[in-house]
């Protein structure tokens, strides 16, 4: 018995009145939608992702593209969703696999949070004739200053700083290896980064040479399939992370497929041509706490303690209690990967319903290392779901010290979150290897727009926090004063530790 | 708004509070009549080693036998009174104002540089958020605040401070938006030595607050001068930080200026800057922080509210209005604006 087929999910048509026939639709669209015969554009609508390349390429703005075209039966339970995964499933006895972010319903907390600003009492500054200061240092902090005094009684520093990264503004770009994405796109995103005065990270896939020009704005991974890494590498890297879990897919590992690894990537990655790139769950030296101090360490000693050293987690329940232990260790800065954090590829069933929200998870960690007296010890990155300057500034608000974007990067490149990603035919040249559509983007272009994206929102963030009076970035961070909760509940508002608008 | 001013003779030579009263009146436009306060230093030389706890009790009934109870259970009280105080019709008297003489014994603690000093500290921030109906609000050894809702000449006869004699004195004339009328909000704080009066608003409370919190502080008053006390004393007592060095922590250089100068100097405010980041005060402020040491001044980085300084022979003011300064000292020769973020510093010469 045949199970049939799924409804469209897109459905593309033509407006033949307006279509020129250029071709630039049949020539974009990596997927296939498009074909011609007898002069004729057809369309496979089932192919399909709602990329947008054609619809954006188009001169004539003839194509439209409609999102289930075909309705169910309506149903508060059986959603199209549910129905469709099990019909799949039902065919292949697969897990199913999606990429990008967490795409439950969810409510978003960010968009339930307010911010702040002066009226009377004080005045806000004004950012176009005031300083305003969003420099931001990671790294180790000492908990207090201390002194000698030397023969003549005057008072000499005793206190030295361990390293620390020096970010001229608190947005970095986040981990996406080379592999997961093209050279083109982390090109764009490096040149973009160096320009901007912050960082971005490489990724668990190693360090393509053509980087290297980038590298004092890089942070390199070190994940649980310990692709790339060398000395030549960990030395090459501004900051070293070690990566233990990611929010789209915490407790699991990854999966690069064999297609996507060609010379480049497996050259960098150091493993076989075409062979398939498989991160484990855990690393296999890091089965407690200690262990991962230990690799801390063993990381300082190779690097001769130049470096400072991340720690990036996804956001579980026991978030807080786990980023204590890790600002324990020798490590400088703990970095906290929500739920919506993207991927190019998991699980769905992972990505759907396993891990926390970015909100939550920062504001009790924040508050975990605050009760135990080492917050500024120690710097707590946020990710995972960071849309615009307003969450940048929530996030900051709620205990972060900068946040790392990745979709919100991969978009200004051209993403349009469509969700493909695992397929390796992104038509905007990012999530893909094939030579031809990494050619699409213009590196120069790319790193254009990613830092101007990056300029906007140090923009918005500066007027943001001169209408709240506040002209020094430690000043909002942990804030709490400055942020109410709008339609939140007591539990939630409890765990911000925010109080809700009025109060 | 708020006006706030404060004196020191360097010489410790003693100033009854007749004058400061005058100076703080003179700044009643700055103020709303729902708070005022004065502090002074070397007002009780009868009980030098002795920390001086003023209380506000709501009864004498129960909070009071629970202060007692505490008290007693960490230390000795030397002597008790009622603070003496005269009615005055435009001041309604809510509380009862307490003073003990006060010795903790310093072998109950273990692992302390300054055993007395935490355990009244320990004592104030216990007695404040556990036990209604009470207040401390002034700590220190040789020194004493009186504060009350009201306007500053209402205050100040209503505790006859003019009775007092000091070698430092600081007051301040509130306009609240801020629980108004509760005295417990208004100025002088205090904590152990440190005093502080303060014009402004900080807008990084929530930072600052959360900072002190994590070091062992509870902020009780609902007011974000309370944390400028405590950021001086886990700066400066604490940590043992110079008081112009808490200063460039709490009001530090821009990184701009920091990254021109000389390499040891910026060594040392990079440093500073990123040891205490969480201490760093924002918004529109101007601040006088006292200790039995000296005084320091000092305003908001760009400096956003007032404050004047001025001098004769050994004596040093500061102030929101050089007004208040001459109708204090009509002999006052030098008076200067001090520049945004640079402490000024009145130094006890031993
Ligand atoms: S891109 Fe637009 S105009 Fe060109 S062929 Fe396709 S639909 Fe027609
Ligand atoms: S990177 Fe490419 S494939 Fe992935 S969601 Fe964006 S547009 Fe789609």
């Amino acid at each position: 018995m045949s199970l049939g087929s799924v409804p469209l999910k897109y459905k593309i048509s033509i407006d033949r009145d307006q279509c020129m026939k250029c071709m630039r639709c049949v020539d974009n669209c990596s997927y296939g939608v498009y074909r011609i015969e007898n002069d004729k554009i057809l369309i496979d609508s089932r192919r399909c992702t709602a990329c947008h390349r054609c619809i954006s390429m188009c001169p004539r703005d003839a194509i439209s593209l409609q999102e289930k075209p075909v309705d169910y039966r309506s149903h508060p339970l059986w959603t199209a969703q549910a129905r469709e995964d099990i019909i799949n499933q039902a065919r292949t006895g697969k897990i199913i696999l999606a990429g990008m972010g967490n795409a439950m319903d969810y409510p978003v907390i960010f968009d339930r949070l307010v911010l702040d600003a002066c009226q009377v009492t004080n005045p806000s500054i004004d950012p176009l004739r005031e300083p305003m200061e969003l420099r931001t240092y990671l790294g180790k902090k000492p908990a207090r200053l201390q002194f000698t005094r030397d023969d003549k009684g005057d008072i000499e520093l005793k206190t030295e700083l361990a390293p620390n990264l020096k970010l001229e503004t608190p947005i970095m770009i986040g981990h996406m290896s080379y592999g997961a994405i093209s050279l083109n796109a982390q090109l764009s995103m490096a040149k973009a980064v160096a320009r901007t005065g912050t960082f971005m990270g490489t990724g668990e896939g190693g360090m393509h040479e053509s980087l290297y020009p980038y590298q004092n704005n890089m942070i390199v991974q070190v994940a649980s399939g310990r692709f790339g890494v060398d000395i030549n590498y960990l030395e090459r890297g501004a900051a070293i992370e070690i990566k233990i879990g990611q929010g789209a897919k915490p407790g699991i590992g990854g999966h690069l497929p064999g297609e996507k690894v060609c010379t480049d990537v497996s050259c960098t990655r150091m493993i076989p041509l075409g062979s398939d790139a498989i991160s484990p769950a855990p690393h296999h030296d890091i089965y407690s706490i200690e262990d991962l101090a230990q690799l801390v360490r063993s990381l300082k000693e190779a690097t001769e303690w130049k470096k400072p050293i991340f720690v990036k987690i996804a956001a579980v329940h026991n978030v807080a209690a786990i980023a204590a232990g890790i600002a324990r260790s020798s490590a400088d800065a703990v970095v906290i990967d929500g739920f919506r954090g993207g991927t190019g590829a998991a699980p769905k069933v992972f990505r759907d319903n396993v891990g926390i929200p970015i909100e939550a998870a920062v504001a009790a960690v924040d508050q975990k290392l605050n009760d135990q007296g080492v917050r500024n010890e120690i710097s707590v990155i946020a990710s995972g779901g960071i849309r615009n300057s307003a969450d940048l500034a929530k996030s900051i608000a709620l205990g972060a010290d900068a946040v790392y974007i990745g979709t919100a990067s991969l978009i200004a490149l051209g993403c349009r979150v469509c969700g493909n990603c695992y397929r390796g035919l992104c038509p905007w040249g990012i999530a893909t290897q094939r030579p031809d559509l990494v050619n699409r983007i213009d590196t120069d272009v790319g790193a254009e727009h990613v830092a101007n994206l990056i300029h906007a929102w140090t923009l918005e963030l500066s007027e943001l926090m001169g209408a709240a009076g506040i002209n020094s970035i430690e000043s909002l961070r942990g804030n709490r004063d400055r942020l109410r909760g709008y339609m939140l509940d007591e539990g939630m508002l409890n765990v911000l530790k925010v109080d809700p608008v009025g109060a | 708004m708020c006006g706030i001013i404060g004196v020191i003779d360097r010489t410790k030579a003693r100033m009854d509070g007749s004058s400061i009263k005058r100076a703080l009146s003179l700044m009643n436009e700055r103020g709303s009549g729902e708070g005022a306060g004065y502090v002074a230093y070397g007002i009780y030389p009868d009980y030098p080693d002795c920390y001086a706890i003023h209380v506000f009790f709501d009864n004498l009934i129960e909070p009071k036998s629970k202060v007692d109870e505490v008290l007693q259970k960490w230390g000795r009280i030397v002597h008790q009174e009622e603070i003496p105080t005269y009615e005055q019709p435009g001041l309604k008297k809510e509380h009862v104002p307490w003073r003990y003489f006060y010795k903790p014994y310093t072998d109950f603690i273990v692992g302390s540089n300054n055993p007395a000093e935490d355990i009244v500290k320990h004592l104030v921030m216990a007695v404040n958020s556990t036990i209604p109906g009470a207040l401390i609000f002034s700590s220190g050894i040789n020194l004493g605040v009186f504060k009350a809702a009201g306007w500053p000449e209402d205050v100040a006869d209503f505790y006859r401070i003019e009775d007092y004699k000091g070698y430092i004195w600081l007051a301040h004339n509130r306009y609240p938006t801020n629980t108004p009328g509760w005295w417990g909000g208004a100025h002088p704080f205090n904590l152990l030595d440190w005093a502080v009066v303060h014009n402004g608003e900080i807008t990084s409370y929530g930072t600052n607050k959360r900072y002190v919190e994590s070091n062992g502080y509870k902020c009780t008053m609902s007011t974000d001068t309370e944390v400028v006390a405590y950021l001086f004393d886990l700066l400066g007592r604490r940590h043992g930080l110079p008081s112009e060095m808490v200063v460039e922590a709490l009001a530090p250089h821009f990184w701009d200026e920091i990254d021109r100068m000389p390499e040891k100097e910026q060594k040392l405010q990079r440093t500073l800057r990123l040891t205490y980041g969480p201490a760093l005060m924002n918004g529109p402020f101007a601040i006088v922080v006292a200790t039995s040491k000296g005084i320091v001044g000092f305003t908001d980085r760009i400096k956003l509210r007032p404050l004047v300084v001025g001098e004769n022979g050994s004596r040093l003011y500061i102030s929101s209005e050089e007004a208040a300064i001459r109708v204090m000292d009509p002999e006052v020769n030098t008076i200067y604006m001090p520049r945004a973020g640079e402490p000024v510093v009145g130094r006890v010469v031993q």
